[in-house]
């Protein structure tokens, strides 16, 4: 039926082709590393967003730069779900699956939904090829596709057609074929081209001929659509806009959102910035983003290794500037001593960790949330420190700038926990005006009378902030215990209990300075809250929100502040029977809240270097509920 | 009109802290430190523009006992806090104080990537080849055959040369002194205050306690003169009580020999002249020691160029001045953006 529709519809003009409305679609491209996936699901994300429709996005690369080519190690996925209601996952299965190689389809099916489109260059699946893909047989033949639909073209040598005109070789024409698809892809969705053949024209500006094989490219991919020489199973789709709160948005992706908000917040804070990183995945893009950014008076510095890249942001915070420093994985590992010393010599620090698969090296492209325990209690002695979390791109964007207001309040190293999914997701963002936010500027402690450097804020317990070069300040700290009231060394017991105290209150009493905790959706109190922290935010949400439509009690409650805890989150999570914690671990942050609270919470782990799909925690709410 | 107010002159007191010095009666730390304060009053530093930025280790005590800005840190480490400093204040005088543990082995990579950078930092490097600070093991400049508490058959490993890794680092300002000598270690310190970029200071320290001695062989003072050269810029390589020897390259080689001068000797016109800006010279100058050689001292080599963080604001005020950057609002609402209006 549906293919004979396409068939009938085949011959129409764009305007005439009747669209099935949609209220979403999850289309994932896939194929080798050197295919430029990436760059295609960049490009629709961009053309999407300007449409007006909601969407998050979903990089799926290997860690390997050009693995060889053809081999299902070696492909990079790029997923996007975008739809004209409010997008909060990446989407759980895709409906519309491109493979540029047999090695994209054979590692990137089983995540199909069951009748949905794969679009395949047939160009590639080559015996060779399909060989190194690991097939026996060529799975387009042996009906072993059956369940899918297949949109079977030869996407290669019409890319080379389309391109015969532009003064490019082979090899390079034939690499604008994830043009040719994304062009087709449009097509399907409705999309206008514009935006993109703007963006080669730029990308391109010193090649000429490849900008235009490119557009040619991109253009002959619509056309193929248009005049519809199209096989059987192709549908067209519209997915109207959705409905955003008025105002001014982009898109933004996890990284630039944190670099940003940095950005801001030290202007906010009046300070210098001050960003030094050690490279790692995906920790590097943070500071590729800031190293552009030198005329906003960002100083970043690449050290020699991540206890450098820390040591010398507190360097820089010892000298008046907002230290800042980044890593991932085993790079934050190393940065444990350090930490220890900004939190005894009590300056401000950031550290942004941009969590990923482990333990060790681990799966340095793939994302987890494992290193709650390390941020919370991963240094030698009692060391309390700041903990928040970031769950979402855009919203890293505000937890920038919370981390540089408590630790320059606080006078403490605070940790920022992001991860490789917010790392490179993309969502659409409302632009915020920091023009009016408010600002929270550093008052340097510049009077001699009764100087002491320890001496403390009675509210906030936080010592005082002295320039080097204040004239009468002059005054030694470090890393050996100090003298509660003149911060000379001492090695008094009872002054290291008191020392340890305080250190504790200060950062407990930043409890009182965060707002409480609220729900999320659902009732306040009930059978079941669903607890999460950081990027599970998407598909919690998604399916606190079927599941209760579906007639289920559940709540969401989900942690931006993860040290300290909210003030009223004992309270609020006695008022559940059941807690459930669905984490990319193996149950730190139910750890942390049995601990805490001694509630039942029960975990929902998940370690496979992907995100949660919404239904695999509706079924552990169903699970939930009907025992 | 104008009245001149005479600033009083500092004095060494001037940077001594109210703190209680905790080093052994009779270490060479004692000295160091007298000869810096000496070295800050004659510069005339104000109190308040002075770091002292140091790692973990006897010689790391070194901050607190100075009435200026310090920052006694982690161990290994020192190098790479001051270079945060040095880019979030440029300004600032900036002195890491370091062991040759501290330095040398858990530090190494990050003096290396200081002296490689040029930050401009005065680093002082306290040689007394041995782990003080916890209780005498040997240390990665110890020599070989060092007995230690973990070496107590004698160390089987071979030493590493400050002086040589400095140089091999690309260092523009080495220099080398005894902890002792309270003549010239002062001139050296100022020399290498006043080098821009990042100054290499080995001093030659003895611990009492658990390396005693370990320099006599050219620190002591009546072995000095015949087993020390004190290397001066475009002065002749002479040394001796009686400045009666001198240093050459051997003809047709590139190795140094010792020569006598004077009756029965070459002529002076002979002898090698100091080039502290040749690196190959400061390389050999630094190799050798006693008892086949006079012990190098002073500035080996200083050869200035644009220190890290100039290089760094440099090119932030170029960003500056060619950027279109009109505040963070503006930065946000680059490349595509798009209005949802009211409905
Ligand atoms: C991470 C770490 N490892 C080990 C130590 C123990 N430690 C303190 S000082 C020191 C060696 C000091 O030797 P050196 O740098 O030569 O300084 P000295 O005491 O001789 O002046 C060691 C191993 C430490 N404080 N921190
Ligand atoms: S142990 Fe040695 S280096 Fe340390 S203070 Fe005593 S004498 Fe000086
Ligand atoms: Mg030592």
């Amino acid at each position: 039926m549906e293919n004979d529709r396409a068939m009938a519809e085949a011959a129409l003009t764009l305007d005439e082709v009747p669209r099935e409305e949609l209220e979403s679609a999850v289309i994932r491209f896939a194929g080798d590393s050197g295919d430029g996936m990436q760059l295609t699901g960049g490009r629709f994300t961009e053309t999407t967003a300007l449409a007006g429709n909601d969407l998050t996005t979903f990089p799926d690369f290997p860690a390997e730069i050009r693995a060889p080519i053809g081999t299902t190690y070696g492909v990079s996925a790029f997923q996007i779900n975008f739809g004209s209601r409010n997008v909060m996952t990446s989407g759980d299965l895709p409906d519309v699956l491109v493979c540029m190689n047999p090695a994209a389809l054979k590692v990137n099916l089983s995540e199909l939904r069951e009748g949905g489109l794969i679009i395949v260059d047939t160009g590639t699946f080559t015996d060779k090829n399909l060989q190194k893909a690991g097939y026996e047989a060529n799975p387009l033949d042996d009906g072993s596709l059956d369940r899918y639909r297949i949109m079977a073209i030869d996407i290669s040598k019409l890319t080379l057609e389309a391109v015969k005109d532009c003064d490019v070789s082979k090899k390079e024409g034939l690499r604008a074929k994830n043009l040719w698809t994304l062009g087709l892809i449009y097509w399907m969705y409705d999309r206008d081209v514009a935006a993109t053949v703007e963006w080669l024209g730029t990308k391109f500006k010193k090649l000429p001929n490849i900008a235009a094989a490119n557009i040619a490219c991109l253009k002959a991919g619509h056309a193929f659509g248009e005049t519809a020489e199209l096989p059987d199973g192709a549908l067209v789709y519209e997915i109207k806009p959705a409905t955003f709160r008025p105002g001014l948005y982009r898109t933004v992706t996890g990284t630039e959102a944190l670099a940003w908000g940095l950005v801001a917040g030290s202007q906010l804070a009046g300070l210098k910035l001050v960003f030094s990183s050690y490279p790692i995945t995906p920790a590097s893009s943070v500071l590729h983003v800031l190293s552009r950014l030198k005329a906003y008076d960002v100083v970043t510095f690449q050290a020699e290794d991540e206890i450098a890249a820390a040591g010398a942001a507190i360097g820089a915070s010892y000298a008046g500037a907002l230290g800042v420093t980044s890593s991932s994985g085993p790079g934050v590992a190393l940065k444990t001593e350090a930490l220890g010393l900004a939190i005894t010599a009590e300056l401000p620090l950031i550290l942004i960790n941009s969590q990923r698969a482990g333990p060790s090296t681990g799966m340095p492209t793939k994302t987890e949330q494992s290193d709650l325990y390390l941020a919370v209690y991963g240094r030698n002695a009692d060391a309390p420190l700041v903990v928040l979390a970031a769950r979402s791109s855009a919203e890293a964007f505000d937890v920038a700038i919370e981390a540089v207001r408590l630790a320059t309040r606080y006078m403490t190293p605070v940790v920022v926990l992001s991860d490789t999914f917010i790392a490179n997701a993309a969502e659409p963002w409302r632009l915020p005006d920091v023009g009016t936010l408010e600002p929270f500027p550093v008052a340097f402690h510049t009077d001699a009378e009764g100087f002491q450097p320890y001496r403390r804020d009675a509210e906030t317990l936080a010592r005082r902030w002295v320039k080097p070069g204040t004239p009468g300040l002059e005054h030694r700290i470090g890393g050996l215990e100090k003298d509660y009231t003149t911060g000379n060394v001492s090695y008094d017991p009872e002054n290291h209990q008191r020392m340890t105290d305080v250190r504790h209150e200060k950062i407990a009493r930043i409890a009182g300075d965060i707002p409480e905790q609220e729900v999320d959706q659902g009732p306040a109190q009930g059978p079941l809250a669903v607890v999460g922290w950081g990027s599970t935010y998407g598909p919690i949400s998604r399916a606190v929100e079927r599941s209760r439509e579906s007639g289920i009690s559940v709540s969401h409650i989900h942690l931006r502040y993860l040290n300290p805890l909210p003030r009223n989150l004992g309270d609020l999570l006695a008022g559940f029977d059941k807690v459930l914690v669905p984490e990319m671990n193996m149950g730190q942050l139910t750890t942390v809240l049995r601990s805490r609270y001694l509630v039942p919470a029960e975990s929902v782990p998940k370690v496979t270097g992907k995100p949660f799909k919404i239904a695999e925690i509706m079924d552990a709410i169903r699970a939930h509920s009907e025992t | 009109m104008n009245d001149t107010v005479a600033i009083p002159a500092l004095t060494p007191q001037d940077f001594t802290s109210d703190q209680e010095v905790r080093w052994c009666p009779g270490c060479g730390d004692y000295a160091i430190i007298k000869a810096v304060r000496k070295a800050l009053a004659e510069i005339g530093t104000d109190t308040k523009d002075v770091v002292f930025v140091s790692g973990i280790g006897c010689a790391a005590r070194f901050p607190y006992y100075m009435d200026t800005y310090g920052f006694h840190t982690i161990h290994g480490r020192a190098p790479a806090i001051a270079t945060g400093v040095k880019l979030a204040n440029p300004e600032l005088d900036v002195w890491v104080v370091s062991g040759d543990g501290d330095g040398l082995s858990i530090g190494g990579n990050h003096t290396l990537h200081a002296l490689r950078r040029n930050v401009d930092l005065n680093i002082l490097l306290f040689n007394n080849e041995i782990y003080g600070l916890t209780k005498g093991q040997y240390s990665p400049t110890s020599r070989e055959g060092t007995r230690s508490p973990s070496t107590p058959l004698g160390s089987v490993d071979h030493p590493l040369s400050a002086t040589r890794f400095a140089l091999g680092a690309g260092a523009r300002f080495v220099a080398r002194a005894v902890d002792t000598d309270q003549k010239r270690l002062p001139d050296i310190l100022k020399a290498a205050h006043a080098h821009k970029g990042t100054s290499f200071l080995e001093i030659f320290q003895n611990c009492i306690v658990y390396n005693d001695g370990a320099f006599d062989a050219f620190a002591e003072r009546k072995n000095a003169p015949e087993t020390q050269i004190f290397l001066e810029h475009g002065k002749p390589l002479i040394f001796g009580k009686e400045r009666d020897r001198g240093l050459r390259l051997a003809p047709g080689t590139f190795s140094l020999e010792v020569v006598p001068l004077g009756e029965g000797g070459v002529d002076e016109s002979e002898l090698l002249v100091h080039d502290q800006t040749n690196r190959p010279l400061a390389g050999i100058l630094a190799e050798m020691e006693p008892p086949d050689f006079p012990m190098a001292l002073g500035v080996l080599f200083c050869s200035p160029e644009e220190s890290y963080e100039a290089a760094v604001y440099a090119q932030i005020e170029d960003a500056k001045a060619i950027s279109k950057a009109d505040g963070i609002d503006a930065l946000l609402r680059t490349g595509h953006t798009w209005t949802v209006e009211a409905r």
